[in-house]
């Protein structure tokens, strides 16, 4: 049986599992001599039907989840086990490529055709165990919930204290949906540290961290020209930092003024109109960015230089950063205006009390004493523009060019990484892996970033309060 | 006046000065930031507005049972195969006489799209009594026509600059001329997959994928993200190491990369788990990750702001904690769930990077039919198309990403509109 329908089974046996939960409360309670109705009864009976739902269905998903997960690697390796042992010596590529093949071939449903006695055997033996399996599966599913299912069900006595147990699963299942922002980010380190343990033992940590130079493309034999990619990060990462600083240097101004202007001069109509349009900047997906920086203003800045005389590339980082800006000014402003809301009127009184003027007051007491916050919010719009990927990868340049000169095309960290991983991949070649590496470099960067930023915001915050 | 009173007044005119030069300072920014969302959306808006139309000729077309190959009692499979290619070439032909040169002889086929043998096949199918007569059809105009039809090729330029040749132009002035030639509301862009023909391509497969993936996204992330955020408010002990963990691993996922997620999908879900890459459920697996810390930042603030005295009525009166929390902690606070549910699903709506790593750019020609099915989404679908040569693809990337900004907007004015109807204040 295929997992959904398994799925739509069970769920209509969990609701005859509580109807009958339910039925069986009531019944127990009413055989009591002496009592009004089911009085007797230490919780509500439909409480005794989520009971018996919840015996009969949580073991059997789990059971369900668990084969699901680990159905087919224990197959392929079985299938690899009933292969001949001079097969199994193979590389792991020749191997993997002989398991396709018969995966191919026992999915295609038209084994007898084959000519190979060899596969053909290892497609019917992968074919049986597909079908043992998915037999057991549906078997043990089932028997695993009639089984809770009557446990439950012989458990109901008006003593019973059905409510206490369904509201213990009920919390325990609340912490575990909690516990996966806990779970992803232990997904992600060990999704990224993995990998890139294993490129490291292809490329040396050192000439990654410290090389200057980075083309990735290795050679399908080993003779080839340029057989050995250099993996050095040292382009990728400054060129990041080249477009993000320019991302900053037009973001910070005008997201902080916006933000000084909003809070501390704008009328509150205006402020209610212009607050949700910057937002909108906010809203816009990052692709449209993307385009717009590909399309309208590359061209643009490029032409702009040439009618002055300098070379631009058509891919120049200023482009990317300067569309990667615009996108960033709501953070900056939008967290600032927080901030600068939060410093006390009292200051400000006093600053006016002793004859300064509103911008003297901003400028003297009220930024100094909400810079901690702003720097907090720069450092989340910096951490935002070294991650980004859509913009740079339709705007930014692919070749690594270790320069600062904002008019040359550069490539970035998340460049790379989209450009290693879209395409056909092979998960031993240190080119893919690389991917991984970059990924563990940008995760930990913006990970410190965000530490330190919301850091100083919560200190800021225990300031004022 | 004492000294000390001339010297601050000697100096107030400046004062004042710079005092109205911040000001105008702060406003400028907000000028120049309105000017940029403003750009950003006319470039988008013209260039995207033209491709709501297409271009369509008109032909003559003889349906004769010979060229065909097939006869009003051939069986529906061989109607299928039959040479339409060759009476389109034939209408073409008895059109403008006197073509020759294999390179004009192929220009003059490419006046329409392939898609016209498609179009004239299923008008058979639907009626094969229309073998032998003579018909007049419109049929959708290629790309180059297309291009040209909506003023983007000059006539004046020199004729190696251009992608219409002169005896192109002459063959367009003469279906004009017959009224052969028009433009009509692009339903291709709504009703057809991704092609590799722009006048072909359109929005359907990609919109259908969006929302398989975001019915994922919604049906996962939101009992996990309404679970979380209750049990952190409601039920989590003071001073938890595990409960101080969760809520620092959640501020820092929602400042975590997109990209970095999309690592996670294809090194966690399809390495490990198997599951099958550039469907919509492996997407909505992905979002999910994402979105749930929006969403239990949202529901937390939504569930906080329930009064406490309404609780504790709850308890008094003998509910248990998760009665009160189901019975009407819940209820109260989900206008402001379901606001933060939309706007995390918005944002997950317009997501690309992540899905570039688990084979969601693959190309789909077929509408997917099911959450199984490879399937791309719209914001991808953008990045394929401006991401293709052909100048048509230009406006049609345009036209996407207007169609995917409608989408956002409704999505939050419902939020807008839900938090305004259903605001409460205590």
């Amino acid at each position: 049986m295929p997992t959904t329908t398994i799925l739509i089974t069970l769920i209509a046996l969990l609701i005859f599992s509580y109807v009958i939960g339910r039925k069986r409360s009531i019944a127990v309670s009413s055989f009591q001599k002496g009592n009004k109705g089911q009085r007797n009864l230490h919780s509500l009976p439909s409480y005794y039907g989520y009971m018996v739902a919840i015996w009969a269905g949580i073991p059997a998903l789990i059971v369900l989840a668990l084969w699901s997960a680990f159905n087919s690697s224990i197959i392929t390796s079985l299938t690899i086990s009933g292969l001949p042992e001079a097969m199994q010596a193979e590389s792991r590529d020749t191997l993997g490529l002989i398991l396709n093949e018969v995966k191919n071939l026992a999915d295609s449903g038209d084994i007898a055709a084959e000519t190979d006695l060899v596969k053909k055997n290892a497609a019917e033996h992968y074919h049986r165990l597909q079908a043992i399996s998915s037999l057991a599966k549906t078997a043990v599913v089932f028997v695993v919930a009639l089984l809770g299912m009557i446990f439950a069900w012989r458990l109901i006595k008006p003593e019973t204290r059905a409510r206490n147990t369904v509201e213990r699963v009920i919390r325990w299942s609340m912490i575990v949906c909690a516990s996966i922002a806990i779970l992803t980010t232990v997904g992600i380190v060990f999704s990224v540290l993995f990998e890139s343990l294993r490129f490291f033992d292809a490329v040396p940590p050192s000439d990654f961290l410290f090389g200057t130079r980075w083309s990735p493309q290795t050679s399908i034999r080993a003779d080839q020209v340029g057989s050995s990619g250099s993996f050095g990060a040292i382009p990728l990462f400054v060129g990041t930092l080249l477009i993000s600083a320019i991302a900053l240097i037009i973001a910070v101004p005008l997201g902080l003024l916006s933000a000084i202007y909003l809070s501390e001069y704008a009328n509150p109509k205006f402020r209610s109109i212009a607050k949700p349009v910057l937002e909108i900047l906010a809203g816009i997906p990052t692709v449209v960015y993307g385009f717009f920086a590909a399309l309208t203003v590359a061209p643009f800045i490029r032409n702009m230089g040439e009618s002055i005389g300098l070379s631009v590339a058509s891919e120049s980082a200023l482009a990317a950063g300067l569309v990667m800006g615009i996108m960033i000014i709501p953070f900056v402003s939008s967290l600032s205006d927080d901030v600068l809301s939060a410093v006390p009127q009292a200051m400000r009184d006093g600053s006016y009390g002793m004859g300064a003027t509103r911008s003297e007051t901003i400028k003297q007491v009220v930024i100094p004493a909400a810079l901690p916050g702003i720097v907090g919010g720069i450092l989340l719009a910096a951490s935002r523009a070294i991650g980004e990927t859509m913009i740079v990868v339709m705007a930014a340049g692919l070749s690594a060019k270790l320069t600062i000169n904002p008019l040359e095309a550069v490539t970035t960290v998340t460049v790379q990484i989209v450009t290693l991983l879209t395409g056909d991949q092979e998960f031993d070649s240190p080119k893919t892996l690389a991917a991984f590496a970059l990924g563990l470099g940008l995760f930990v960067i913006t990970l410190l970033l965000n530490i330190a930023a919301l850091h100083i915001i919560r200190k800021y915050r225990e300031q004022y309060e | 006046m004492s000294n000390s009173t001339q010297i601050i007044q000697a100096g107030l005119k400046k004062r004042y000065a710079k005092e109205k030069r911040f000001r105008l300072y702060g406003l400028i920014s907000i000028i120049i930031s309105f000017a940029f969302l403003l750009t950003l959306l006319t470039s988008i808006f013209s260039k995207g507005l033209p491709a709501f139309q297409q271009s369509y000729v008109k032909l003559d077309v003889e349906l004769d049972a010979e060229v065909l190959g097939i006869s009003r009692d051939s069986s529906e499979n061989e109607i299928y195969s039959a040479n339409y290619s060759k009476v389109i070439d034939n209408g073409l032909r008895t059109m403008f006489p006197g073509v020759t040169g294999r390179k004009q002889k192929r220009d003059l086929k490419n006046i329409v799209s392939t898609s016209a043998d498609y179009t004239l096949r299923d008008k058979i199918i639907k009626n094969p009594a229309l073998i032998g007569t003579k018909q007049s059809y419109w049929f959708l105009a290629k790309d180059d026509i297309d291009v040209f039809m909506k003023g983007n090729i000059d006539r004046n330029l020199p004729e190696s600059d251009r992608r219409i040749k002169d005896y192109q132009l002459v063959w367009i002035d003469q279906l004009l001329a017959e009224n052969r030639l028009e433009k009509r509301f692009n339903t291709v862009l709504f009703t057809n997959g991704d092609s590799r023909e722009p006048e072909q391509a359109g929005l359907k497969g990609a919109i259908v994928g969006s929302i398989f993936t975001m019915l994922v996204t919604l049906l996962l992330s939101f009992p996990i993200a309404v679970a979380a955020a209750a049990y952190l408010e409601e039920f989590a002990p003071q001073n938890n190491r595990w409960v101080d963990m969760i809520e620092i691993n959640i501020n820092n996922l929602a400042a975590v990369p997109s990209i970095v997620f999309g690592l996670l999908g294809l090194a966690v879900y399809i390495n490990f788990f198997g599951v099958p890459r550039s469907t919509p459920l492996i997407g909505g697996l992905v979002l999910t990750l994402m979105t749930l810390p929006t969403i239990i930042i949202a529901s937390r603030a939504a569930i906080k702001s329930v009064p406490p005295s309404i609780k504790e009525a709850a308890v008094g009166l003998g509910a248990s904690r998760v009665q009160t929390l189901f019975h009407h902690t819940l209820p109260l606070a989900m206008p402001g769930i379901l606001t933060g549910t939309i706007i995390g699903m918005a944002q997950a709506l317009g997501e690309t990077a992540p899905l570039l790593m688990i084979g969601m750019i693959a190309f789909v020609a077929e509408v997917p039919g099911s959450i199984l099915d490879p399937a791309t989404v719209m914001p991808v679908q953008i990045y394929l198309w401006s991401d293709s040569p052909e100048r048509a693809f230009t406006e049609r990337t345009s036209a996407a990403i207007m169609v995917l900004l409608g989408f956002l907007v409704t999505m939050n004015l419902v939020a807008i509109l839900l938090r305004k109807k259903f605001e409460q204040r205590w």
